[in-house]
């Protein structure tokens, strides 16, 4: 099984092909992959409680982990005490640590 | 350092007009600050990222004048993030893709990238741990 | 052995017209000729570069004309010349109301659903 790191930059409230990248995290994830989805600039912007949050929390119950970097939610003013369920705050190092690991990294 | 990688960067964007460029900078500045050796591969409008003839300017829109502003200056990020492997101790290999420099008369870089081809890319992938493509839109 | 890497297409006709090709197929093509393992997913919109008859010619700003337009799907058909498999995915061309007919011969459907079985054999997976 292989390991992913998906990270999504855009903004799921502008850009109808965030909720198939989202998809394709989750697919991989049933496949048995291991799989971070790590949302960065706009993309932090669902991890807000908001309408679509619940398809970003539905993710983190499919066994996807979802971070959220720490520098796009401050300064989105997005607080680190009120994410969507299961969405963690992360600093951007994640990133720089799971390419180290090798893992097979796409950019949306 | 204990497990130093090789990493590549493909970027695609010029500065200044969306967040990928300071994204992509950070997460070299970050690899770089690690003691990792960074290979950058700027193609198409990213070739601007590193052009020598960036200036900063007064804002009279903020009320300041140019040193106050202190208007970010992308090719200083670069700069400063090649002199900052010399600290680290990382290999940092910027190639600049010459057909893209060309077409947009980007010619004049800061001291540190270089001119180089699809070739390159293909023997950064094969050679360093790890690639991320961040794709312009 | 070369890395197998999977070129992942999502933005289509995005300065086609400038470039007279889509700039990641032109990269592809040009790492393959360098030596690499290459294949070609496209996706999104990017699915109507292997549409048939698509024709881009006939610009011109004042009198200048431009003589080499960007012919896409001949493109497409050139990589999978040079022995590059090029996949489309399915859901993306039926949302758009195409069918395999509309298509030039050569690239091969994959459903969404089977994105991760052919993610798997590729050592990277790159998404542009």
């Amino acid at each position: 099984m292989s390991k992913y790191l998906l990270i999504e930059s855009r903004d799921a409230f502008e850009s109808n092909d965030v909720a198939q990248f989202w998809e394709l995290a989750a697919s991989l994830a049933r496949q048995g992959d291991t799989v971070t989805l790590f949302l960065v600039q706009n993309g932090v912007l669902p991890a807000r409680p908001s309408t679509r949050s619940e398809a970003l929390s539905a993710l983190t119950k499919a066994g996807v982990q979802v971070l959220a970097d720490e520098f796009s939610l401050r300064e989105r003013g997005i607080r680190t005490e009120r994410l969507a369920a299961g969405v963690k705050a992360s600093p951007l190092d994640v990133v720089i640590d799971q390419l180290a690991e090798g893992r097979k990294a796409l950019w949306h | 350092m204990a497990d130093k990688k090789s990493l590549t960067f493909v970027l695609m964007d010029p500065p200044f007009e969306n967040p990928r460029t300071t994204t992509a900078l950070r997460l070299i500045d970050l690899a770089v600050r690690r003691g990792h050796d960074v290979n950058v591969f700027a193609y198409e409008g990213a070739v601007y990222v590193a052009f020598a003839k960036q200036t900063p300017h007064a804002n009279a829109v903020h009320g300041r004048d140019v040193e106050q502003e202190d208007h970010p200056i992308p090719k200083d990020w670069v700069a400063a993030i090649l002199a900052e492997g010399v600290k680290s101790g990382s290999k940092i290999d910027w190639v600049q893709c010459g057909l893209c420099v060309d077409e947009r008369g980007a010619g004049e870089c800061v001291e540190g990238p270089r001119r180089g081809s699809p070739a390159d890319l293909l023997k950064f992938a094969e050679t360093s741990d790890n690639t991320l493509v961040i794709p312009t839109k | 052995m070369p890395k197998r890497i999977l070129q992942v297409v999502d933005s289509a006709y995005r300065a086609t017209l400038e470039e007279q090709d889509d700039t990641v197929l032109w990269i592809t093509q040009a790492m393959k000729g360098a030596g690499g393992d290459l294949s070609v997913l496209l996706r999104g919109s990017a699915v109507n570069y292997a549409v048939r008859g698509q024709d881009a010619s006939g610009l011109a700003f004042g009198g200048k004309r431009q003589t080499q337009p960007p012919r896409l799907a001949e493109d497409v058909a050139k990589l999978v010349e040079k022995g590059i498999e090029v996949f489309v995915v399915s859901d993306d061309l039926a949302e758009r109301g195409l069918e395999r007919g509309d298509l030039i011969a050569g690239p091969k459907a994959v459903s969404r659903e089977e994105l991760p079985q052919l993610f798997a054999p590729y050592d990277m997976v790159w998404h542009w």
